[in-house]
C-alpha cells in the first residue's frame, strides 16, 4: 500500500461520532486482534530483562533458519542463500541494535519496539526505486514475524502496565479488541470502517473521548508514534500537525466547548414543542459505563439498554448474579426514570459458547434475536431472571428484539410468565406489571402491527435494522450502502403504520436508531406521531433543543408535503430546506448532520 | 596500526549492489574489526548492516565512497576493492 507514489494526505476527513479536539501519539492497531500490545516498562530492571528476552527470541530464530538451512534438500540448497540473507538481517544493527535501543530508551516492550524498528525500516525501503530492492522489504517482515512468533513463545511481561496515553488507530474494533485494550489510557479511536453506530462510536462517547471513523485510509497513512489531531466534532484527523495546525485546533476546541456548555445549559428541561407538545427522550446505551452520562445530558431514562456486551466480553456465558448486578445498578441510577432492557440480539455466530453454533450462510437472516433466545432457553432464562430481579429496583421495561410475527410475541411472553411463577416459588422480588414491548425491525413485524400491538405495551422502532431489512441491503456492504436510505419514502410509510397501530391501542411507540439523533428527521419523526426518542446521550441537549423550536402543527403539514415525494433524494432535499434554517439557528455543528445522508446519484 | 583508508569505487556489476552483493560486504565487514562505511551524495551507511546498505540503493555505475578505520583497515579495504574489481562475483 505505501508504494511511495505521491505524498500522504496531512488531512484526513472521516464521519465525526465523538466530539472534541484532541493532541495525542498514534497506537496503531494491527487488523482487528490485538496481538501486538504497546506496554511501558516501570523500572531499569523490567527494561534489562526485556532486552534479554528479546535477545533470546533472536537467538532462538537464528537457530531455527539455520536449521531449515541444514534441512533443505539437494535440489533447493542453492536457495539457501535466501535463508542467509534472512540470517544476515537477523543480525543487522537497524533490526538488532535499533530495537534494543528502542527498549531502553523509551522503556517499551520488545515486540512494540520490533514493531517501530520495523515500521522505520519499511520507510527507507519504501524511497527506494529499485523494485527488486524494495521488494526485499518483504524478507526484513518475514524475519520480524519469526521474531515476533518466537517473543509471542516467551512469557511477556504482565499487561496493564500501559501508563502513556494514545489514541488508537485501527483498521475497525470489535468488542472483543475493546475489551482486552485498557480504554482508560485512550485519548481518541480513529478507524478505518465504521459508522455513526459502530462500537467504536458507543465507546468513545461512553468514554467521553473524541473520535473519527470511516476515514478509509487511516492505517495506511498513519504510523506508530505520529502526532496526531483527532477532532471528533468536525471529523478531521491531522497527522504530523505543525504549530499553526495546533493553534488552530485549540481554538476550534474552545469554540466548541463553549457552545456545547450552552446547549447543556438547556437540556435538563423537558423537550416541549412550540404548540405545546411534551416529546420524551431517552438514552440509548450499550455500557453500564454511560449510565452516568443519561442524566448528565438530560436522559428521561433508557430507551434502549443494549445488553449484547457481556455476552461478548466474558469467557463463556455470563452468570445470572453478573446480569443482575450489573441491570440493578443500571436501574438504580436512572431511578425513578424507566431503563428499557432489550433482551440479548445476537446472531448465533457471535457466540461461541452456545453449544452447536451454526455456519450460515446468510447471518442476518438465520438465528439471531429473539430466535436464538428461544432456542437457547437456558440462556434466555438467566437473562430474563436478571431482568425481572432488577425490575425490584426501579422501573423496568423489556423489549424484545428481530419479532417477526405474533408467535414469536407469544412464545417469549408464555417463557417470561413462567419465569415469574419460578421467582414467585423462589420468593424473589420482582415488579408484576413490568413492561413488555418489542423492537420493530423486521418488515413482517410492521404490516403485524396492529396486532401486534394488542399484546405489547410498546413498540420500539429500531430503524437501522428496519431500514436493511426492508430495502434488503446490508449498509456494510460498499456495493449497497448507497441504498441505505432513512429518508426512502417506504421506510416513512412504514413508520407511519406501526404509529398508527400503536394509537390504536393506546401502545407507545418510541423510535431508537440514527434517524432519531438525526436533526434533518426530527421534525418528520414529530410529524408522524413519533412521541418518545431514543437516542445516544450526548445527542440528547441537541435534539431537545430542536424539539423546542419545532411545532407539530407545522410538522405535519410538512409530512402531509413529504409523502407525496416519491424518493428519498426528494425527501432529503425539501427536509433540508425545511430543516436548514432552524438547524443553522440553533448553531448545532457539522457533527451532528452526517448522520443519514441519501448519496446525491 | 589503526588508520583510516578512503577509496572511491564504482559499482560496476549489471544488478548493482543487490542483496546478495551487500551480503557479501557484510561479510567482509564482519572478519575485520576496522569499522566500514559507504557513502553515495550525503548518504553514509555502516558497512556492516545489510539494511543500510540496501537503502543507500546503488544501481550498476554508481560510484560509492569507502572509508574503512580501526585495526586492519587497510586489508579490509584491500579486499574490499578485489570485491568490487570481482562483481561481487555476478556472472557475466
Amino acid at each position: 500500500m505505501k508504494s511511495g507514489e505521491g505524498s500522504a494526505p496531512r488531512i484526513l476527513k472521516g464521519i465525526p461520532v465523538s466530539s472534541g479536539v484532541v493532541i495525542g501519539k498514534a497506537h496503531v492497531v494491527e487488523t482487528s486482534q490485538l496481538k501486538i500490545v504497546y506496554q511501558y516498562l516501570l523500572d531499569e530492571k523490567h527494561v534489562e530483562m526485556e532486552v534479554e528476552r528479546f535477545m533470546d527470541a533472536l537467538h532462538t530464530t537464528g537457530e531455527q533458519l539455520k536449521k531449515l538451512k541444514d534441512s533443505m534438500p539437494e535440489p533447493i540448497k542453492s536457495h539457501g542463500f535466501i535463508i542467509d540473507t534472512h540470517l544476515m538481517i537477523l543480525q543487522d544493527s537497524m533490526l538488532r541494535e535499533g530495537t534494543v535501543e528502542k527498549i531502553r530508551k523509551e522503556q517499551i516492550n520488545a515486540e512494540w519496539a520490533l514493531k517501530k524498528s520495523l515500521r522505520e525500516i519499511r520507510r527507507l525501503f519504501e524511497e527506494i526505486d529499485d523494485p527488486y530492492i524494495r521488494g526485499r522489504i518483504d524478507d526484513v517482515e518475514d524475519v520480524a514475524d519469526r521474531i515476533m512468533r518466537n517473543l509471542a513463545g516467551q512469557e511477556a511481561p504482565p499487561l496493564g502496565d500501559i501508563t502513556q496515553r494514545v489514541i488508537v488507530v485501527a483498521h475497525k474494533l470489535s468488542p472483543a479488541d475493546t475489551s482486552e485494550m485498557d480504554v482508560t489510557k485512550v485519548m481518541g479511536f480513529i478507524t478505518d470502517m465504521g459508522g455513526r453506530t459502530s462500537h467504536t462510536a458507543i465507546m468513545a462517547q461512553a468514554l467521553k473521548i473524541p473520535a473519527v471513523v470511516g476515514l478509509e485510509t487511516a492505517t495506511q497513512f498513519v504510523e506508530d508514534g505520529d502526532l496526531l489531531i483527532v477532532d471528533g466534532t468536525a471529523g478531521e484527523v491531522v497527522i504530523n500537525p505543525d504549530d499553526s495546525d495546533i493553534i488552530r485546533f485549540q481554538e476550534r476546541q474552545v469554540l466548541y466547548q463553549e457552545k456545547e456548555s450552552l446547549i447543556a445549559k438547556s437540556s435538563q428541561a423537558p423537550a416541549i414543542t412550540k404548540d405545546g407538545y411534551r416529546i420524551t427522550v431517552r438514552a440509548n446505551i450499550e455500557f453500564l459505563e454511560e449510565v452516568g452520562t443519561v442524566k448528565e445530558y438530560g436522559g428521561e431514562g433508557i430507551g434502549l439498554y443494549r445488553t449484547e456486551f457481556l455476552y461478548l466480553k466474558s469467557r463463556g456465558l455470563p452468570s445470572e448474579e453478573e446480569l443482575f448486578l450489573d441491570y440493578k445498578e443500571a436501574v438504580e441510577q436512572v431511578a425513578p426514570d424507566p431503563v428499557a432492557i432489550r433482551t440479548l440480539d445476537l446472531g448465533g455466530e457471535k457466540l461461541t459458547s452456545v453449544p452447536g453454533s451454526l455456519n450460515e450462510a446468510n447471518p442476518a437472516l438465520g438465528l439471531r434475536g429473539i430466535r436464538l433466545c428461544l432456542k437457547e432457553r437456558d440462556m434466555f432464562r438467566t437473562q430474563l431472571r436478571a431482568i425481572l430481579r432488577a425490575s425490584a429496583f426501579g422501573k423496568v421495561r423489556i423489549i424484545f428484539p428481530m419479532i417477526s410475527g405474533v408467535q414469536e410475541l407469544m412464545d417469549a411472553k408464555a417463557f417470561l410468565k413462567s419465569i415469574m411463577g419460578e421467582l414467585d416459588e423462589e420468593g424473589l422480588g420482582y415488579d408484576p406489571y413490568l413492561e413488555v414491548g418489542i423492537m420493530i425491525e423486521v418488515p413482517s413485524a410492521v404490516t403485524m402491527a396492529e396486532v401486534l400491538a394488542e399484546h405489547v405495551d410498546f413498540f420500539s422502532i429500531g430503524t437501522n435494522d428496519l431500514i436493511q431489512y426492508a430495502l434488503a441491503i446490508d449498509r456494510v456492504n460498499e456495493h449497497v450502502a448507497y441504498m441505505y436510505q432513512p429518508f426512502h419514502p417506504a421506510i416513512l410509510r412504514m413508520i407511519r403504520t406501526v404509529v398508527e397501530a400503536g394509537d390504536q391501542c393506546g401502545g407507545r411507540v418510541s423510535l431508537c436508531g440514527e434517524m432519531a439523533s438525526d436533526p434533518l428527521c426530527t421534525g418528520l419523526l414529530l410529524g408522524l406521531g413519533i412521541t418518545e426518542l431514543s437516542i445516544n446521550a450526548r445527542t440528547i441537549p441537541v435534539i431537545k433543543e430542536l424539539i423546542r423550536s419545532i411545532s407539530i402543527e407545522e410538522a405535519r403539514k410538512d409530512l402531509h408535503e413529504v409523502m407525496k415525494l416519491p424518493t428519498a433524494r426528494q425527501v432529503r432535499e425539501y427536509l433540508l430546506e425545511r430543516m436548514n434554517p432552524i438547524i443553522e439557528k440553533l448553531g448545532i455543528n457539522e457533527s451532528f448532520l452526517n448522520t443519514t445522508q441519501v448519496p446525491m446519484g | 596500526m589503526d588508520s583510516v583508508y578512503t577509496k572511491t569505487l564504482r559499482i560496476s556489476n549489471n544488478l548493482g549492489l543487490h542483496a546478495r552483493a551487500a551480503a557479501k560486504i557484510v561479510d567482509l565487514a564482519k572478519k575485520y574489526e576496522a569499522k566500514l562505511y559507504l557513502r553515495k551524495d550525503d548518504q553514509e551507511v555502516d558497512g556492516g548492516s545489510i539494511l543500510s546498505l540496501l537503502t543507500l540503493c546503488c544501481p550498476k555505475g554508481t560510484e560509492v565512497e569507502i572509508r574503512a578505520e580501526g585495526p586492519e583497515a587497510h586489508e579490509l579495504m584491500e579486499e574490499l576493492e578485489r570485491l568490487f574489481e570481482y562483481r561481487f562475483g555476478e556472472e557475466k
